[in-house]
């Protein structure tokens, strides 16, 4: 396995301003020192309450916010702030898909024109696949030709090309932003919540989909969401976030089975479970799980004036880490 | 808050300045001057030479704008050449101003009152003949030059139907302050409730499409789950959110006091600063100019300002910080 | 014996479109006993939220025609003219929104919101301030004096359900629907609001209409569970019946869909196609068959009785396609969106 991107300290603050000459006298802390590493062909799941910093550590991935401090490097290069990674072209490789799959499509632009965008400005590949370097072409048939194959590889028709976003519904929708973010060839694709705005049904349409070209096409997958279950499914590795600091992080197994800071059981024991037979027992759990939660807040948290702030992370097995004060030893 | 006033109120003072120039500039930029402009046949050049050299005007506008700014500091915004020849411009002002404000204060009022009324009306009653009949009469007064309806009024009540007095504010210098207040709402009533009448349109139209959206929104529902009436539900919950986005433009309305005054005035002979402005632009009165425009330009900044104030003690949600 | 609260039979509900009437729920028969929690799932367009506002009478009277009968303690709501209705929102049923936000009005302090829902009903209240200050103790804020002061940005999320729950219980409603109460919450929080809401309902014996697309939702507050689908109900159950033998095909496949209990190695399964437009429903059949590729089309378009099927005295069926309904294997993927 090979190091893709490796996040090091980073944090991204937003300066508070007050006073008479608005000076800027406090910070509000969206990540706040995090380190981690992406592996190539892997896929993560951050997941986190709103607020926790997990979609601010996306942008930072994808150059949509520059961090406070701290470095991102790709393949051992600094891609850190927006103009290291214009420099070496890095959004061909990096590429995102967002929630809200009606404000991140041009309403103005057809399906065509939408998805041959990235393919204007980094060229068509010759073939599809992560992580594939060899030539790329700027030809206008070489794009109409690619177009057609990304709709296809998403499930779409080739009618697509000349409708507009508006025409389709928001699970058609995520597979055009899918599609436009695979058109690149990148290694990495930084998902935020692409399917919390989805009925069921077809929910299960875009994960499937997703896992598919995750697999065909060996990209790695940030998953990030507030969702257990769905990332649970998704990924290998999963990642808790909690006031712009990492909590815990393992395998999907370390966190599922043996989850140890108080805050991933709390979101464990959150989860609704389908099991009717276990409902007063859960809620029972719950209940003691949250009194932990309050009672022993400096157990797991040290203060940071009226704010809870994780501990550092301490290795605990080979995969699986937690924000414990001395390990919680 | 206040501190945040304050650090406003000191930011137009750099504004102010640049404001200033500007206006110096135009005005001297107008062709003629006030000697020039009472040529006759029997003028002596040379005398009018020496009159303009006396009051500076041979010298490079930034020398006068120099010498201007140092009278303006010490309260002297010059004397009057033509509209009131040799009176100083602060007393010119001083008297014009109140009869001005009071009409603009009234039309503001006014133009408020009615439009929310109409707009209310139209909302509640949507698409029916009330609502359509009400946008065919605000898309009128406005399409229709405002003058015709001046006349119009002013043939109304002051000829055929005389409740109004012909012309003048009902001011006198003579008289004391509540004498003249009253006797100058006869006065100013009717120019007030002209201009009120047939600029309500922009307001109408803004407020009555708010109020339909804000009829659409979750909270109007849970007010009607809790059982409040829907009249209820407009009185207490949809006006004061759709009127939000409108009361910020209350504090620009003293900005438009001076101009919206000027056709007004000059046709109900009503002399405040509007009908001054005209007259001392024919004359190119440049002291009453340069003074009337920056005082306009004030009014601008404190409209602004007073925007900003009303915005954040309307929406909580707004805080100055 | 338990108390019937809510009886709706035959209701159906009919929205103008560009003139014409298009039925969005046909013919729905259900009921809620005091002290029971019945929860109505779909995913949108089911029909679900409509139903809720024919019980509280909020459609668009102009452009909604509403027929069947809703009984609320005996008492007929369909046909109530909008004075009638008024006296009865908010003092027998309380509701309950999605997004406490933007269902909170902005510019209003929190306390007078409350003291709203009390005083609209009973003007010459007194005790309305204590009384304002007890029910928000009630749903939990323990700080009810600064919160009262307070307008809806300042709260968080679940504080602000915490109000909204707090209005609809101003009056001690007999039943209380709850319209997708913990969709805009996080997981820690939606917990909460759910446990806030069985201890209140514990507490009041009230009946509770919880709507939802959750399956998680409903297995963790429902007793009885009705599952719609292109307005109509396809399965009626216990909540045990229904996870522990669940029928209707659609339930099936929803079952299969949800991620939480499907091994990571396996695909989910993709209900193919998409749900039928308004004036593209045909309510004689059964509609979601449309959506199972392996039937053929006789059995998609047989007529299906209006009555449920009978399971057992706890679970009812639409149709017969139940008795033999099988996933095809493996489970077709590939389909398009």
């Amino acid at each position: 396995m090979s190091e893709l991107v490796r996040i090091e300290n980073l944090k991204v603050y937003y300066p508070v301003r007050s006073g008479f000459f608005n000076r800027i006298t406090d910070n509000i802390k969206a990540v706040d020192d995090v380190s981690f590493t992406i592996e190539a062909g892997q896929t993560y799941g951050l997941v986190g309450e709103s607020g926790s910093g997990k979609t601010t550590i996306g942008k930072s991935l994808v150059g949509l916010e520059n961090p406070t401090s701290g470095k991102i490097l790709f393949e051992g290069q600094e891609v850190t702030q927006i103009k290291q990674k214009k420099a070496i072209n890095y959004n061909k490789d990096v590429q995102m898909v967002f929630q809200d799959s009606q404000s991140s499509l041009n309403p103005r632009k057809t399906i065509g024109e939408i998805i041959a965008e990235p393919l204007k400005s980094f060229g068509v590949p010759n073939k599809i696949g992560a992580g594939y370097g060899g030539e790329r072409s700027f030809e206008q048939s070489k794009v109409d030709e690619r177009v057609l194959e990304l709709l296809d590889i998403v499930g779409l028709p080739a009618r697509t090309i000349s409708q507009y976003p508006f025409q389709f519904s928001g699970g058609q929708r995520q597979r055009i932003g899918v599609a436009r973010a695979l058109a690149t060839n990148p290694r990495l694709i930084v998902a935020d919540e692409p399917v919390s705005a989805l009925d069921l049904s077809v929910q299960a349409q875009v994960l499937n989909f997703m896992k598919k070209i995750q697999r065909d096409y060996a990209i790695s997958f940030l998953f990030i969401s507030h969702d257990l279950g769905v990332v649970k499914y998704m990924t290998n590795n999963i990642a808790i976030m909690h006031n712009g600091r990492f909590v815990e992080l393992g395998t999907t197994e370390d966190i599922f089975n043996d989850a140890s800071h108080i805050y991933t059981k709390r979101l464990l024991s959150a989860i609704p479970s389908l099991d009717v037979s276990q409902r007063e027992a859960k809620r029972v759990y719950r209940k003691k799980v949250e009194a932990e939660f309050t009672q022993h807040q400096d157990t797991y948290y040290q203060q940071d004036g009226k704010r809870l702030r994780a501990y550092d992370l301490q290795q605990v097995t080979k995969t699986h880490f937690v924000a414990l004060e001395n390990g919680g030893v | 808050m206040w501190q945040t006033v304050l650090r406003r109120v000191l930011l137009m003072i750099p504004q102010l300045i640049l404001v200033s120039i500007l206006v110096f500039m135009l005005a001297q930029l107008m062709p003629g001057d006030p000697f020039y402009g009472n040529l006759n046949p029997n003028s002596d050049l040379a005398t009018i030479e020496r009159m303009r050299h006396a009051a500076g005007l041979d010298l490079p506008w930034y020398e006068q704008y120099i010498k201007w700014v140092g009278n303006v500091l010490h309260g002297d915004l010059g004397t009057s050449y033509v509209v009131n020849k040799g009176w100083a411009v602060t007393r010119i002002i001083g008297q014009r101003i109140w009869p001005t404000l009071s009409m603009g204060i009234i039309a503001a009022i006014l133009t408020y009152f009615l439009a929310i009324t109409q707009a209310l009306l139209a909302a509640r009653n949507e698409n029916k003949l009330i609502d359509r009949a009400l946008m065919v009469w605000n898309t009128m007064t406005s399409a229709v030059p405002s003058i015709v309806f001046y006349f119009i009024m002013m043939v109304l009540f002051v000829y055929i139907i005389p409740i109004f007095p012909i012309s003048g504010t009902g001011i006198d210098d003579s008289q004391n302050f509540t004498t003249n207040f009253f006797g100058n709402l006869s006065y100013a009533f009717l120019p007030a409730l002209t201009i009120a009448l047939f600029s309500t349109n922009s307001i109408f139209q803004y407020l009555r499409s708010n109020l339909l959206d804000q009829q659409a929104q979750d909270y109007v529902r849970t007010a009607r789950a809790k059982g409040v009436q829907i009249k209820d539900v407009f009185r207490k919950h949809i006006l004061r959110n759709a009127f939000l986005p409108i009361a910020s433009g209350i504090g620009y309305s003293i900005t438009g006091v001076l101009g919206g005054a000027i056709f007004a005035e000059t046709i109900f002979g009503y002399p405040g600063l509007g009908a001054l402005f005209v007259q001392a632009l024919s004359g190119r009165d440049y002291t009453v100019i340069t003074a009337l425009m920056l005082l306009q330009g004030f009014l601008a900044l404190m409209g602004g300002l007073l925007s900003d104030i009303i915005s954040a003690w309307v929406d909580p949600r707004i805080r100055v910080k | 014996m338990k108390e019937k609260l809510l009886d709706a039979k035959d209701v159906s509900v009919a929205f103008k479109i560009a003139g014409e009437y298009q039925t969005a729920l046909h013919k729905v028969n259900l009921s809620i006993n005091r002290g029971e929690v019945l929860a109505l799932v779909g995913e949108s367009g089911s029909g679900k939220s409509t139903f809720a506002m024919s019980v509280m009478g909020l459609h668009n009277p102009e452009q909604t025609q509403v027929t069947g009968s809703i009984k609320l303690n005996d008492n007929e709501l369909i046909g109530l003219t909008e004075r009638q209705f008024d006296k009865y929102r908010g003092v027998s049923v309380g509701m309950i929104f999605q997004d406490p936000l933007s269902s909170l009005n902005p510019l209003m302090k929190i306390g007078d919101q409350i003291a709203e829902a009390i005083t609209v009903h009973d003007k010459q209240s007194k005790e309305v301030k204590n009384r304002v200050q007890q029910l928000l103790l009630d749903v939990g804020i323990v700080d009810a004096k600064r919160v009262s002061q307070q307008y809806p940005h300042e709260l968080s999320g679940g504080m602000r359900q915490r109000v909204m729950i707090a209005i609809a219980l101003a009056n001690e409603p007999d039943l209380i629907i709850a319209d997708e109460p913990t969709t805009a919450l996080d997981a820690t929080i939606q917990a909460q609001i759910l446990d806030l809401i069985k201890e209140i309902q514990l507490k009041k014996n009230a009946g509770i209409l919880l709507i939802t697309h959750d399956l998680g939702v409903v297995a963790e507050m429902a007793d009885s569970v009705n599952v719609m689908y292109a307005g109509q109900i396809v399965e009626q159950a216990s909540v045990e019946e229904l996870f522990n033998n669940p029928k209707h095909p659609y339930t099936r496949s929803l079952l299969r869909a949800d991620p939480s209990d499907v091994n990571p190695g396996e695909d989910l399964y993709a209900i193919p196609g998409t749900v039928p437009a308004l004036n593209d429903m045909d309510h004689s059949k059964d509609l979601f068959l449309q959506r199972v590729p392996w039937l053929n089309d006789e059995v998609v378009n047989a007529p299906v009785s209006e009555e449920l099927q009978k399971v057992n005295a706890q679970h009812y069926v639409r149709g017969n396609v139940w008795k033999t309904f099988e996933f095809e294997e493996p489970v077709n993927n590939e389909e398009q969106v």
